[in-house]
């Protein structure tokens, strides 16, 4: 779908990395390399034409944001600099302020490290208790065994929404009821999962989410930190300096600015918000559900083509995104990216930064395919065709 | 050394390492691994005076990575600390695409190439960081 938008994918490489960022299409490069050439000034600060100017594209993509994921208000949306600090500013500037000692967040061995490493550090700084909702067969989180763990010191449900490396879709809706009969929050880190499925954060009554935009075809540097407008009242800035102060005259005396600019200190990425803002337009016009429907079309016929080859073992073989994770036998999975590399075949090996996931899995690497709706049933045909040669894949590995 | 050459050797260490054992008692240990955190490797290094008696290793990672490891401790073991740290800076020169010493390299030569396959580099070099690590903590 869509691929002529790509300037890459006019070239011969077959992506498969889409967990890791996406490909960028011309209309988001085009709509920064356009604030560049002809509006390049500051926003929030001069009362001439083109600060003007940019104060209209940078506040436009707020819009566009609260109309994406369903937001009530549009000061319920901050600009970050990507899922990654969305989930600090939410740990340090709201929970380390709320949470005493003793009382527990509940996260799944499957998380992010952006989602395990705040949680770790405010355990170490304020001595709150990490625990881990049970993972089923397939490393999904259900709601049996989240009842299960539930306990009358448990303050937060901190989870993704889509993991980056299962690809397992969280049921957050029943996950969000169940935590707010027992007053507990429910942060969810929405960096693989905004990108490719419709978001309503009223309807799934989540209290923050986090996402970046690189994610979802726009530039890198940019994210959004969501969070109902009462609770970010309560969110205090961990970082401080312009723009998001309304006076200061000594220590006592600091006004701060009204949500979300007190969020939003110093000059923020502006050509990045505003290229986001095109990128949201850019799905808006393919349509979520169409993205989420091709994603789940090309996974299925991806798991299809595997699953005869005896020699690779499929870690998620069932899922409702466009991950897949295998391991070639006897092949380390590093060795098996660099192979598919030889071919301009870009895949990802390692743990992808969910460093405890393998404490469920029992096993430490993988090669991940991510897709997007851009990829097609022919890539993956080129990546099978490849895969399918086991003496190759030995000879060429190195 | 031609290609054909070096991927035999490369995949004869990985397939079959020298010393991938279990540590024993009296052995220093040190772990290395690689930026993207996926190679992973322990060393145990069991000294008598300043000569490297002998190197064991364990852990998980790429094909180049073992292999390096595998054929370091054939080359290394034997060796004084400093002869040791003279072989690991005559590595690094050819993994940087440098000139450098074939002689003193051996069959390590077969690493010559990965100063042009980016990653790859970090992979090969990997056991040599970690024993380097070990000797200057020995010699300090």
């Amino acid at each position: 779908m869509n691929r002529e938008d790509f300037p890459l994918l006019k070239e011969e490489i077959i992506y498969f990395d889409n967990g890791a960022t996406s490909l960028k299409p011309k209309c988001v490069i085009d709509k920064m390399v356009d604030y560049y050439t002809n509006y390049p000034a500051n926003a929030h600060r001069g009362d001439y034409d083109l600060s003007y100017k940019v104060d209209r594209e940078y506040e436009s993509t707020r819009e566009l944001v609260k109309d994406f994921i369903n937001a009530q208000y549009l000061e319920e949306i901050v600009f970050t600099s990507g899922a990654t600090e969305s989930l600090n500013m939410i740990t340090n500037g709201f929970f380390a302020n709320l949470l005493e000692p003793g009382d527990e967040v509940l996260i799944t061995t499957s998380e992010h490290a952006s989602n395990v490493l705040p949680w770790f550090n405010l355990a170490n700084k304020k001595g709150i208790k990490i625990s881990y909702i049970p993972l089923d067969n397939n490393y999904y989180v259900t709601i049996d065994n989240l009842k299960r763990v539930i306990k009358p010191e448990t303050k937060v449900i901190s989870i993704a929404g889509i993991t980056n490396v299962i690809g397992d879709i969280r049921p957050i809706k029943e996950i969000c009821k169940l935590a707010h009969e027992n007053n507990i929050f429910v942060v969810v880190d929405g960096a693989q999962m905004v990108p490719h499925m419709k978001v309503d954060v009223q309807d799934l009554d989540v209290d923050f989410l986090a996402f970046s935009a690189h994610k979802m075809c726009g530039p890198t540097g940019v994210g959004v930190l969501y969070g109902k407008k009462e609770l970010l009242e309560h969110l205090e800035p961990i970082i401080l300096g312009g723009g998001m102060n309304e006076s200061f005259d000594n220590p006592s005396e600091v006004i701060l600015s009204e949500l979300p600019t007190r969020l939003e200190a110093g000059t923020r990425n502006i050509a990045g918000v505003i290229g986001f803002g095109e990128a949201i337009k850019y799905l808006n016009k393919i349509g979520m559900d169409n993205i989420h429907k091709q994603e789940i079309s090309l996974r299925k016929y991806l798991i299809d083509k595997l699953l005869p080859l005896k020699y690779i073992d499929i870690i998620n073989i069932e899922s409702d995104s466009g991950i897949v994770t295998f391991n070639v036998s006897g092949v380390f999975s590093q060795d098996v990216a660099y192979y598919l590399n030889k071919y301009n075949i870009c895949v990802r090996a390692g743990n992808h930064c969910a460093k405890i996931l393998k404490s469920s899995v029992g096993v430490n690497n993988t090669v991940r395919v991510s897709l997007y709706f851009y990829n097609t049933f022919e890539e993956i045909d080129s990546l099978v065709e490849l895969l399918s040669d086991y003496d190759k894949i030995i000879k060429e590995m190195i | 050394m031609d290609k054909e050459q070096s991927r035999e050797i490369i995949m004869e260490n990985y397939l079959h390492p020298q010393n991938r054992d279990l540590p024993h008692d009296g052995y220093d240990a040190v772990n290395t691994r690689n930026e993207s955190c996926i190679d992973n490797i322990n060393l145990y290094i069991k000294w008598n005076e300043d000569v490297l008696e002998d190197i064991v290793f364990d852990g998980e990672a790429c094909a180049v990575s073992i292999s390096s490891t595998s054929i370091m401790i054939k080359n290394l073991i034997g060796k004084k600390a400093g002869e040791a740290l003279e072989y690991i800076k005559e590595f690094y020169r050819m993994t940087s695409g440098d000139d450098f010493n074939q002689e003193l390299l051996g069959d390590a030569c077969c690493y010559e190439e990965v100063s042009k396959q980016g990653n790859r580099k970090v992979c090969a070099n990997l056991p040599l960081k970690g024993i380097e690590k070990a000797i200057l903590e020995k010699l300090k």
